[in-house]
This record gives C-alpha cells, structure tokens and sequence, in this order.
C-alpha cells in the first residue's frame, strides 16, 4: 500500500488498531473500509484517535440543519477540530425510518448502500436506540439530494428535537407465535397518521411510541417509551399438556423451574398434568417462555396501554405505568388515536419546556392527568393505594367550599 | 436535462410487509412455537407446517456500506435476499432450507461475525454514538463494546449463562439506549460542574431557558462585564449535563474527571418479576481507551459470579434480590461506598425499611 499524506492515514491510528484486534467484530475496522472509498470516513478515523490520545470528544454542538419543510430527522453535528479534519469539518446524521420490525431485502439494503455511498461517508447504524436507521455524517449541501433520492427509493426521515420520534416495534406476527396483536402493523398505522407531529416538531419535549407485541417486550417499550403498547390476553393460557409432559421427560424440573417462578404460583403440577389457575396468571409470560411447544398466550388478545417511560434527563428516570388495563387488538388504533389526540392536548397546555410526558404526570399527579385526558381510575393503575393521607379533596357537584 | 423530479415528502417508512420472506407472508400471525435449534439458529413453526429459520450474528453496529452489502450478498446467497436486524443490533437471516444453516454459519463466521446471542446468552450491547459523533459523551461507547464483547465473546457464542444476560453501554447521562433496565450497564459520567463561558453565553444562549434546565436549580443569574450570564452552585450539580444540552457554553468533558459507572440487575421482560432499573455496583472507573481494562474487569467479575450463583432462569437482579446486596457486594469484591446511598428525589424508597438482614 502507497503511504498518504493524509494527516489520518489507517496506520497513524495505534490506538484505535488496537480495537481490530479480539473475537468480535470490530468498528474501527467498519471506519477503515469505508475509508477506502470515503475522505470523510478517514478523517472521522483521525478524529476518534485524536480522542482516544486526549480522552475527549470533538464534536460541537447540534446547529439547526435539515432539509426543506422538515423540523427534524437531521441531527446538525460539527468538528471542532475541523481545521485538521476538513471532510467532517460537518458531519450531520440522518435519521430514516426503519422498516417495521427492522425487515430489509438484499436490494433494499443495496439501494441505501448505493445512495450513502454516493452522498455521505458510507457509514451506518443499523439501528440508532430509538430505531432509526442511521446515516452517519454527510456534509450540509449534501441533505437535500440524500433526502431526495431516499424519497424516491420509498424512505422518509425519522424524528428529533421535540418531536414525535420514529415509533418502533418487535417482529410481532411477523415472526412471533406469542404477538397478541399486529405490532408492525400499529406500528406503520401510527406512524402515517403521525407525519406531521414527526417531521415538524410541535411539543414540549421529545415523544416515543413503543408497540411491544407480548409482555416479554423485546423493544423495551417500558422503560423507552412515552407510550407503550404491550400486548396481553385476557382468557386462559392454551395448553396442551402432553407437549407439557414431553419437556418433562426431555429433563425440565417444572415444579421448579415453571411453577416455582410463576409470579403468582398459580401452576401446579402433579408430575403428569399441570394445572393453571388462569384468574390470577398476570400474563408474565416465564411458563410460556420455558415451555413454547405446550403453552401459548390465550385467544382474546390485545394490548395494555402505559404512560411514561423514559431515561434519566431531566428529573429522573422513570418506568411507563398502566394507562388502559387492556383493549382489545381489533379497537387498539382507534383507541390510540383518541389517547393520543387527548394526551397531546394535555401535555401541549400544561407541560414545560423540555419536559416529558412521564414528568408532567409526577409533577401534577395521575389523577389530574387522568381528569384532564378524561379517563376513570382503575385499580390496575397502581400498585397498591396511596399510604399517605394528604389527600386534596374536590369540591362535590354544586357545594360551595 | 429534464426538469427536476418533483419533491417527495411525508411518504413514512415502506409499509410493513413490503420486505418480508414469502414464507413469513404466507403464516403471518399464524405461528405455532419455535425451537431454539443451536445458539443464534431458530426455527419457527407455523400451523400450517411450515418453517422459518433464523440464523443470528453479531454485528458492531457501526456498519460500512461494504460490509452491509456482504450481508446483501450472504443473505442472497443463503436466503432469497431476506434479512432482518435486531433490537440489539445483530443482523438475521431468514432461511426456508434447513440445509443451507451450517453453510451460511460457516461463512458468517469466517468473515468474522459470531453467530449466537440468543436464549441464555449475552446478546449484543446496546448504545450509543461517543466520541463517534455525540457532543456530550463522557466516553467512547463503541470502543467499550469492542473491549466487552471480546471479554465475554464465549458466553455470546454459547448459551451457558442461568438466564439471558443484557448489557448496554451509555456515554453519558442522556442514556440514549435503554441502559437504566439493563442486566449490567456501563455509564459515562461526568464529575465536575460545567465550566461557565460567559462570553459565548451571551452569543449563543438564553439565560432563562438555560436557567431552567437544571433539574437541581444550581444555576442562577449574574452579570459578567454588565451582561447577563449565569453562575453555577457547585455543590448542588449532579453533572446531568442538561444545561450544556440547551447552552453550549457550558462545556462539561474534562478527560481526567470523566469516566465510567457500573450498574447492574435491570430487566425490561415482564417474565418472573416486573421490570426494575438497573442499581448502582461501581461509581467510577477511570476512563482507559482504547481497552478500558478496569471496566472489562468488573463486568468479566460480575458476569462470573452471576454464572456461578445464580438458578436456572434467574436474572441478575432476580439473584441479587434473592441473595441480598450485602452478599453481593461481598461476593465481588466491589466496595460499598456513599455514593451507593441515593440522595436524589425519592431517595428513602431505596433505604433497608425492615429489619430483615442476612448475617
């Protein structure tokens, strides 16, 4: 190989030719191939091991960049060591729209390959966190023409700033015996009726829509989401227990690994049949997981509804919390739209600045939230009642207080 | 040249059967079970009979365009062109013909991506940009995945673990990945206050907006030479980091003071026991690319007294509930300290209120 003269050359790069070495596959490596072809990929090779030497990062903050009529789906980034790396003096990532369930063919791939090769560094996530997949680093003139032609090859840009985020889900039906409802589906049906909240950020804060087909919830719709959908089942758990007794002469302890780990001990097994008290199964899913032959999520299915997840940033993080107990999987859009259009209208009016929606319900409380989204208490909201009697009483129909 | 093609807008991803494997069309909704055949291979069954079968490998995430086309290559090679990606990032392919597994798991292997990741096993790490392309990483994330995967790289390939095993890794507080509900997480952290730029402030800031972000209330306002600025209480900044988010002259990195947590025992599955966050095990590691040793070595530890503990199906946090944190404090040497203790927002729900103690 000819020696460059570049300031970043593949072999000027000791620390970071320290991670191609070990089993598993390496980034630095994914950088360097696409430096063959890339002057941006080389000089982002010349930055991280600038980073790596000084333990610092190098980017400057996110400026307002993005293409024409669209808020979002452009994360502005800049070098401040652009004077020694000129091809990534800007570097803006693209968030696109995944597929529902993260599903491509070999030439959908080719095409994206063949538009960022052409337009950007020829870097990529597949996938970002929130789902996205992700073009990393092209330079300002160059959006509006990415833009243009992953337009005509049927991708649209995903969410940023406060916006709704590109909404994501698991394989549900596609793949999944245990999907309770059509989470690709909702998925894309959520995502087309929301293109307006996507690409013009309208909100306090960001907003993330999770559909989690099972309550296994391999999206972790609980934990990322402003709203959740997890699908469950309402009637009894299918069993066909001689697939039961097949896992226990293939050598499963069901006592102890399937009714000793239910949540409820709701399973007894007598070492031929296992019985379920179906009333008080909490639809966990660890009987099920264990033993997928035998046992399979009953057939009047649908989704529990929760609010609030998210990371840390601002005031702490937090878990989603149950919303709708249950609806079932035919009423989820229209229910959802309904939810949604009255949550939006909430949050608008009273959330702050950069003030998700999960913060907004700690800060004035559920029972305001459900007064002012018009939904009725149900014990399934909670974990157990208040134990605190500061209660703020309300004014009964017509008293004067 | 003809006119410029007229401007698309608004169109959303592509509907969400348009890439799917015919065979998956055809039993869409209509599966069956499915069998964990070897790690990183399942096969599902639909009730009408037919199969599909996942081959699972690795993937670094950070992907070229070559190595996305080898993966277009291999899957038209093995599959009719059908692949999918996970929610942790490994790449899928979807084959109809069992007899095309070994070969592909033979190609995949010797272009150097491991098959495996499911079931009991460490799947892929989650997170997030670093030094890649974030302004406020504490640390590089793709460079920590690198130096853990390869520490832990048997137990991705074999499914030995009592339960399956996630890991995340986030560069800073922002936590863009789903690190606070994960089995063990590695967090940058920043330790010391942003450094207040008043001249910048006054160019590319507003000091109300930039007064509120601060969850604590540590930034309140003054004037420097006669023009608004903002001063920062130090003792009440917890280095969330959110001022800098809204105002860039509030610049945190600080390469000695930056560096590394460890949490562990989150879950987001609803199986067994409700999702739960991840607690704190380690509050600093010092920040060592490009092979972060200190960090390797704690999650190595903590990933080996879990496989040697715990029961068949039990998380991390499910053993560590059922054995107590003294014990597992003990039994990884790690020190407890009093940063362990929350004192943030509803701190006491975290304190021993019982005195049921194990000695």
């Amino acid at each position: 190989m000819t020696k460059e003269k570049s300031d970043c050359h593949p072999s000027e790069t000791p620390l970071l030719d320290e991670l191609e070495k070990g089993p598993w596959p390496s980034f630095v490596k994914e950088i360097k191939s696409a430096a063959q072809t890339s002057e941006s990929a080389r000089d982002l090779l010349g930055q991280l091991e600038l980073s790596y030497q000084e333990k610092k990062g190098h980017w400057k903050h996110g400026g307002l960049v993005g293409v024409l009529g669209y808020g979002g789906g452009v994360i502005g980034r800049y070098s401040d060591a652009g004077d020694r790396f000129p091809k990534i003096a800007h570097f803006h990532t693209l968030r696109v729209n995944q597929p529902a369930g993260w599903f491509y063919t070999s030439a959908a791939l080719r095409t994206i390959c063949d538009i960022w090769e052409r337009h950007g560094s020829g870097l990529t996530n597949m996938h970002g966190s929130t789902g996205d997949l992700i073009l990393l680093g092209t330079s300002t003139p160059e959006l509006e023409p990415t833009f243009r032609e992953l337009a005509q090859a049927g991708f649209d840009l995903g969410g940023s700033g406060s916006s709704l985020r590109t909404p994501s889900c698991c394989v549900g039906m596609a793949r999944c015996e245990w999907a309770c409802y059509d989470a690709m589906k909702l998925c894309y049906d959520l995502t087309m009726a929301y293109q307006d909240e996507m690409h013009r950020p309208p909100f306090p804060y960001k907003f993330k829509i999770k559909c989690a087909a099972c309550p296994n919830d391999c999206v972790a719709a609980i934990a990322r989401a402003d709203l959740a959908i997890i699908g469950t089942w309402r009637d009894d758990i299918q069993m066909d227990n001689a697939e039961v007794a097949a896992y226990a002469a293939a050598g499963a302890d069901i006592q102890k690994q399937v009714c000793d780990l239910c949540p409820t001990r709701c399973m007894e097994w007598d070492g031929k049949k296992l019985a379920i008290d179906n009333r008080n199964c909490v639809r966990c899913m660890h009987c099920i997981n264990v033993m997928p032959k035998a046992l399979r999520p009953g057939k009047d299915r649908g989704g529990v509804i929760m609010i609030g997840g998210k990371a840390p940033i601002m005031q702490g993080a937090l878990l989603s919390s149950v919303l709708i107990p249950f609806v079932p999987a035919s009423e989820l859009m229209e229910t959802l739209q309904e939810l949604i259009r009255r949550i939006w209208d909430f949050w608008d009016e009273y959330g702050n600045n950069r003030e998700r929606v999960g913060e907004l319900v700690q800060r004035v409380g559920l029972p305001a939230f459900l007064d002012g989204i018009g939904l009725d208490p149900v014990p399934e909201m909670v974990a157990a009642p208040r134990d605190n009697p500061y209660i703020y009483f309300q004014a009964r129909k017509g008293e004067e207080r | 040249m003809s006119t410029a093609p007229k401007r698309i807008t608004d169109i959303g991803p592509p509907r969400y059967d348009k890439y799917l494997h015919p065979v998956i069309k055809k039993n869409y909704g209509k599966w069956q079970f499915h069998e964990n055949i070897a790690p990183g291979v399942y096969c599902h069954v639909a009730e009408s009979g037919d199969c599909i079968y996942t081959v699972r490998a690795g993937s670094p995430r950070l992907l070229s365009v070559q190595t996305l086309r080898l993966f277009a290559d291999l899957a038209d090679k093995y599959c009719g062109g059908y692949l999918r990606f996970t929610s942790r990032n490994n790449v899928e392919f979807l084959l109809d013909d069992a007899a095309q597994i070994e070969p592909l798991k033979r190609e995949l292997r010797a272009f150097g991506f491991p098959v495996g990741g499911t079931n009991n096993a460490i799947s892929n790490i989650v997170h997030t940009q670093g030094w890649i392309h974030c302004h406020s990483s504490a640390t590089d994330a793709s460079g920590l995945v690198k130096c853990v995967m390869d520490a832990v790289y048997e137990h991705f390939t074999h499914e030995d673990l009592p339960a399956k095993l996630r890991i995340a890794v986030a560069c800073c507080l922002n936590m863009c990945g789903a690190v606070h509900c994960s089995d063990i997480a590695i967090l940058g952290v920043h330790r010391l206050p942003p450094k207040v730029q008043p001249e910048l402030i006054r160019r590319l800031c507003e000091v109300p907006t930039l007064i509120a972000s601060c969850p604590t209330g540590a930034i309140r306002p003054t004037t420097a030479d006669g023009k608004p600025s903002v001063t920062v209480v130090e003792e009440q900044c917890m280095y969330c980091g959110n001022c800098y988010t809204v105002c860039p002259a509030m610049p945190m990195n600080d390469p000695e003071n930056d560096g590394l947590s460890i949490w562990v025992g989150g879950k987001v599955s609803n199986a067994r026991t409700a999702p739960r966050f991840s607690k704190l095990a380690v509050p600093f590691l010092p920040n060592h690319p490009p092979r972060w040793p200190e960090v390797v070595e704690a999650v190595v530890k903590i990933v080996d007294v879990y496989a040697k503990n715990a029961r068949k199906y039990e998380r991390l946090g499910e053993w560590i509930e059922r054995i107590g944190w003294p014990r597992f404090f003990r039994l990884t040497g790690f020190e407890f300290t009093r940063y362990h203790i929350d004192d943030f927002k509803h701190a006491g729900l975290t304190y021993a209120r019982s005195a049921h103690v194990r000695y």
